[in-house]
């Protein structure tokens, strides 16, 4: 299986062990992984401000990029989401863009849905607490939305179950925006910082050395406000907790 | 204007208010998660109530004709109002008409939307309303934060301060039970006195041309019980086909609203009580053109249930008044904006796009969606956020040109060692700056290094 490695653009610049530890991982299962190094940014930040216009090229080089791959995938459960539910419309459904934006994939469902891994040599002895990130519960249906009269289930707990030694919590609350949303949290500062400490207390509360989720730019937003507060915490993208015996 | 963004960072500065603000309407969140978990059906009621209200609308003039017919038939009167004005106008005509000069009045979002209120007590017609968190805010002065909870974010010390000053004989006890029966004997003078009792209506039922009002109090039976005039308020998107419409609507509004299986009274007004008068005003004010809007019409299917609010994590922790319209949260920007969009853009950048609110609405109003709709339309009315604008300008730069890209990731660590605690910087506002790493994932993997 021929894997297209999609690095989202703050991940690039600021993350880029989440980006290591996710080809690591890959590689690890026997999968042929390529970086196309003409990729940038995948247009949420622009769309979600009000510009989608501003990203549409974005998407015309995505899927040029992108071409011939069986699959997709990037460890951001948000990007993801943005590319394949906001691609087709972005694009005037152009069948090609479509096609690729349906064949990306995060991370967590790559491993979950598609390779259905059992076992991982990761071992991280540790209390993490899960952040449910909203564009990978309620978008991409990483998780039963706490809001849903459906059967729970956890994809991202699920995965982290395979690791040796840990211990998996969740905060009350367990999928409460933290209060990133990009631009958002520029223009709506104040609501966004007490969003973010609110979630973080509650992170907090449950006693867990880090905190965990398939979306660095929650972890950003949450790891810059514990800082800035001395609050101490530690956050870790799940990519990393996987691939912790490679 | 007063955006969202700045009445809100002002609430915010009382932290202690603004968190039980949050507390109490998560608690009414939290309630209707555990009610709607006891009907395995719940996911196919929304989907069902969903799909009538997109029939409805698509075939609104039908239903409506109908809903008039069976209601004349009924004995009710029927009246159209093609906006505030009008409607205003119409309720005046009728009560100065009849030489009546008190009203009471259950809650109606629809009169706060067109100013009854002000324009008959401008007129010299006494308004009482008679929902209790309505007559508390009516006492105040105060407009409603919320659709349903109207007066939830007032405090019960400041509700005693205000009765004592208003309502003669009430005693230094601010106890809830001991209140509710001040504002309960208060009201029953509001009653007998009334010419007329004004109401809403949360559903019109077309097959039978009845309207069905559901309270908590039972105001709006007290409302219309004793005065001889009933006048009812409907907007247009209110009408639903039949009554077993309206059994999938009432299984899902109170559950969604409070977290209670029913409202504790459903009143069904179908046509005058004999030797009395009934009149309905249907209203339409801009909705017949929000309906023609390709991107906004389903805005329409709301049933004012208030569940989006009470999952926004915005709403909970900036309250209503920080909103530029009289509904607020997740339903309310998006009304406001059909309404006046130049006038309520600050309202749209109230929104994280978390998506809760599309997941508790029981009529499955694509809320978040609308939203994000909206924000794509700012430029034009010129109503953008400026700052908004440069910072996506200059990531369409970057972003569109990869060697500047990746050129501009090889000198980001300078970026540690510029000041950060400036003013024009908004993320120090709550954040300690993020660390630039010395290489990129791009450059670590030209390096070979991954």
């Amino acid at each position: 299986m021929k894997i297209g490695l999609f690095i989202p653009c703050y991940v690039d610049a600021l993350y880029p062990e989440v980006g290591v530890s996710t080809y690591k991982l890959l590689t690890s299962l026997g999968l042929e992984v390529d970086y196309p190094e003409k990729q940038t940014c995948c247009g949420q930040p622009m769309g979600n401000a009000g510009f989608q216009d501003m990203a549409k090229p974005l998407a015309k080089n995505y899927a040029k990029l992108f071409d011939g791959f069986d699959y997709v995938v990037a460890p951001s459960a948000s990007c993801t989401a943005y590319v394949r539910h906001f691609y087709p419309q972005l694009s005037g459904n152009s069948p090609h863009i479509c096609e690729v934006a349906g064949r990306t994939v995060d991370l967590v469902e790559f491993l979950h849905d598609i390779l259905k891994v059992e076992k991982l040599p990761a071992r991280f002895p540790h209390k993490v607490s899960v952040h449910n990130s909203c564009h990978g519960v309620r978008e991409l249906g990483l998780a039963a939305p706490s809001e849903r009269n459906v059967p729970p289930y956890n994809k991202v707990i699920d995965l982290l179950k395979l690791v040796d030694g840990i211990t998996v919590v969740e905060p009350q609350r367990k999928d409460e925006c933290c209060g990133f949303g990009g631009m958002f949290s520029i223009e709506e500062k104040a609501v966004s910082c007490q969003m973010g400490l609110d979630k973080l207390k509650r992170h907090a509360e449950t006693g867990a050395e880090f905190v965990t989720g398939p979306d660095s730019s929650c972890l950003m937003h949450l790891e810059g406000i514990a800082k800035k507060e001395g609050i101490d915490m530690k956050f870790i993208h799940l990519a990393q907790i996987l691939s912790s015996g490679l | 204007m007063i955006s969202h963004s700045s009445a809100s960072q002002e609430y915010l500065k009382d932290t202690a208010t603004a968190a039980r603000h949050d507390e109490t309407f998560y608690g009414v969140r939290h309630k209707r998660d555990v009610i709607s978990r006891s009907l395995p059906e719940w996911e196919d009621l929304r989907e069902a109530a969903s799909r009538i209200k997109e029939h409805t609308l698509e075939n609104l003039s039908y239903y409506l004709t109908q809903f008039e017919e069976k209601a004349l038939e009924n004995g009710a009167k029927v009246l159209w109002a093609k906006d505030a004005e009008e409607y205003n106008k119409i309720v005046y005509e009728i009560l100065s008409g009849k030489g009546i000069d008190k009203v009471v009045k259950s809650k109606s979002m629809l009169t706060e939307e067109c100013h009854l209120n002000d324009f008959l007590e401008e007129r010299g017609i006494q308004v009482v309303e008679s929902d209790l968190g309505e007559r508390i805010l009516q006492m105040m002065k105060l407009a409603p934060s919320h659709v349903v909870m109207p007066a939830l974010h007032i405090h019960k010390e400041d509700i005693g301060d205000c009765f004592r000053e208003k309502i003669s004989g009430t005693e230094n006890n601010n106890d809830p039970t001991y209140l509710t029966h001040v504002a309960r004997m208060h009201l029953r003078e509001k009653f007998l006195e009334a010419g007329a009792g004004i109401t809403g209506a949360n559903f019109g039922i077309a097959a039978t041309g009845e309207v069905v009002v559901c309270t908590n109090e039972g105001n709006a039976d007290m409302s219309t019980a004793m005065p001889p005039l009933h006048i009812v308020s409907m907007g247009i998107e209110k009408v639903i086909p039949d009554q077993y419409s309206l059994a999938i609507f009432h299984r899902l509004l109170a559950r969604s609203a409070t977290g209670q299986p029913t409202t504790a009274f459903t009143s069904h007004f179908r046509g005058p009580v004999p030797g009395k008068e009934m009149y309905i005003i249907l209203v339409d004010n801009g909705r017949s053109e929000f309906l023609k809007n390709p991107e906004h019409w389903k805005t329409l299917k709301c049933i004012r249930c208030g569940a989006c609010m009470n999952t926004c994590p915005v709403y909970r922790r900036s309250s209503g008044y920080s909103y530029s319209y009289f509904i607020p949260g997740p339903i309310g920007i998006n009304l406001s904006m059909l309404h006046n969009p130049k006038s309520n853009s600050g309202n749209v950048a109230a929104c994280s796009l978390c998506c809760s609110c599309d997941n508790v609405c029981p009529v499955k109003v694509d809320l978040s969606t609308q939203i994000y709709k909206w924000r794509q339309q700012l430029d034009s009315f010129g109503t953008a956020s400026k700052e908004k604008k440069l910072i996506s300008n200059v990531m369409k730069t970057i972003f569109n040109h990869p060697n500047l890209y990746t050129n501009l990731l090889r000198i980001s660590p300078l970026l540690n060692i510029l000041p950060t605690n400036i003013g024009l910087n908004p993320w120090a506002y709550g954040h300690k700056m993020m660390h630039f790493p010395k290489k990129s994932f791009h450059q670590l993997w030209k390096e070979k290094k991954v």
